[in-house]
């Protein structure tokens, strides 16, 4: 888990993703082979533009560790047409809703116990000033 | 004759502030633990700032200096110092400065640490800073107060202790928002406030946190500085201090010669609680997001242990092009949303769990 995260630790706290070379498309996280060609081309690329979440899925049942801030709630994000999985955060279930704008903020995603290691990335909360649905 | 101080070299670039969303009103805290109004009024704060479960000093602390950043205009990469202040380090060992230069893209040739003097401690890297930018040594520093304040569920001191974050870049007077005049710190060994070694929760001296301390402090710098400069109270048209709560600032303000109209600006504890290393520095932001060019700022802050920096600070014309470059103070107050004592209980993780 510390090497994993330490080697990620560009594409986890700064949306750095793929652009393949080959096909030119750009996808999150990154990967050294292209999800959609194959393709061993790929540079990384920072993910640039709005946000907008198109869906999302709220858990109610969660580990230990995450009942703290339960219900995690899971959004699929899109900037500048890449799609992202991330949690959402400073937003309750009553207000998240699709097509709300988003941007990224730098959280605490897990926790090793009170002696282990505290891993950081980014999650999306609502734009601050931006709106619900429709526009910034 | 031009002055010779090293602080006239100094600059602020970027000032940025972060304040979470949660808060918690002091009649819910009143109400749990058996407290009347009248024991609390006086301390002159409605509701604090409270983190969420996902944040800490770090990450607060993260997002004011990319508020800072983005003002500065600069590339992180530029920055050649990141001091983090903060009493509410995540890790007793391991830098939150290393963390928060790597995710702004300031890594790898850069000075990081955390510094701990209670309140005050982002205050103190601040004049570091002009020392190593004036010196030449340097062309940016990243200046960082960040606290998710610790108090005793049931202490006087819950009532106050509060979220948020607030930082700067520190270059060279060109091109900056707002310029060094003078500086002064005065510390002596005064223990009226302090945190144990593996204590959740610090304790303090009641009653003489408050003459001995923050009074005697705040009014040695201030006097110090005004002297060394050959100011008067009248010649600056803001004055912040060091906010525990929202009587002190207000008292020590006006006992040192200053008024209403100079201290008001920079009031944000009475909003959002104290939010320690951040207090008198998200006054200080506070007033950038308003102030003019030509205007001129006192800003004390104080950390217990005890000592207080006073800085004499010029607002330049650059300050206009700064300001709609990342969320104000106001805009951060303006988007609280209201928690009850539960909840706090919860997001702050004071209810302990099973391990199953």
């Amino acid at each position: 888990m510390i090497t994993r995260h330490w080697r990620r630790r560009h594409n986890l706290y700064k949306l750095v993703g793929s652009r393949c070379r080959s096909c030119g498309r750009v996808f999150y996280p990154y990967s050294q082979r292209c999800i959609y060609c194959g393709s061993r081309e790929v540079e990384q690329a920072r993910l640039e533009g709005d946000a907008r979440l198109v869906s999302y899925s709220i858990v109610y049942s969660v580990s230990d560790e995450a009942k703290y801030e339960a219900p995690v709630i899971l959004g699929m994000v899109d900037i500048g047409g890449v799609k992202v999985i991330a949690e959402l955060t400073d937003v309750s279930p009553g207000e998240v809703e699709a097509g709300m704008s988003l941007e990224p903020v730098l959280r605490r995603v897990t926790v090793n116990g009170e002696s282990g290691l505290i891993y950081y990335a980014v999650k999306f909360r609502p734009r601050l000033g931006g709106s619900g649905s429709g526009g910034d | 004759m031009p002055d010779s101080r090293p602080e006239h070299k100094a600059g602020i670039h970027g000032w940025g502030a972060y304040i979470p969303r949660y808060r918690l009103p002091l009649k819910l805290i009143a109400s749990t633990w058996g407290w009347a109004e009248d024991q609390y009024k006086g301390l002159n704060v409605v509701q604090k700032a409270i983190a969420g479960p996902d944040e800490d000093s770090t990450t607060m602390g993260y997002e004011a200096a990319l508020n800072a950043i983005k003002r500065a205009g600069i590339d992180p990469a530029e920055i050649g110092a990141v001091f983090f202040g903060t009493e509410s380090k995540p890790y007793a060992v391991k830098p939150s400065a290393t963390i928060i230069a790597e995710a702004l893209g300031i890594t790898p040739i850069t000075m990081a640490t955390d510094l701990e003097f209670a309140c005050r401690a982002a205050s103190e890297a601040m004049r570091t800073s002009i020392g190593l930018v004036s010196s030449g040594m340097l062309k940016y520093t990243l200046v960082i107060g960040s606290d998710t304040a610790q108090a005793q569920p049931g202490d006087v001191l819950e009532f106050t202790a509060a979220s948020g974050a607030a930082a700067f870049i520190i270059g060279p007077s060109e091109g900056a928002a707002a310029v060094f005049e003078g500086s002064y710190t005065y510390v002596t060994d005064t223990p009226d406030f302090w945190r144990r070694s593996l204590q959740p929760y610090p304790r303090h001296g009641e009653g003489f946190t408050g003459e001995p301390a923050y009074f005697h402090h705040i009014i040695s710098s201030v006097r110090g500085l005004l002297e060394e400069l050959g100011l008067k109270p009248s010649d600056f048209d803001y004055a912040i201090f060091h906010q525990p709560n929202g009587k002190f600032p207000v008292r020590v303000g006006l006992r040192l010669g200053f008024s209403m109209e100079q201290i008001e600006p920079g009031l944000v504890t009475p909003e959002i609680g104290n939010t320690y290393n951040a207090s008198a520095l998200l006054g200080l932001a506070r007033v950038l997001d308003k102030a003019k060019p030509g205007e001129r700022i006192l800003v004390a802050p104080f950390g217990s242990g005890a000592g207080s920096d006073a800085y004499s600070i010029v607002v330049t014309d650059r300050v206009e092009e700064k300001k709609g470059r990342a969320p104000t103070v106001e805009e951060y107050i303006g988007r609280g949303v209201e928690v009850d004592y539960g909840f706090y209980l919860r997001y702050r993780g004071k209810i302990k769990l099973m391990p199953r």
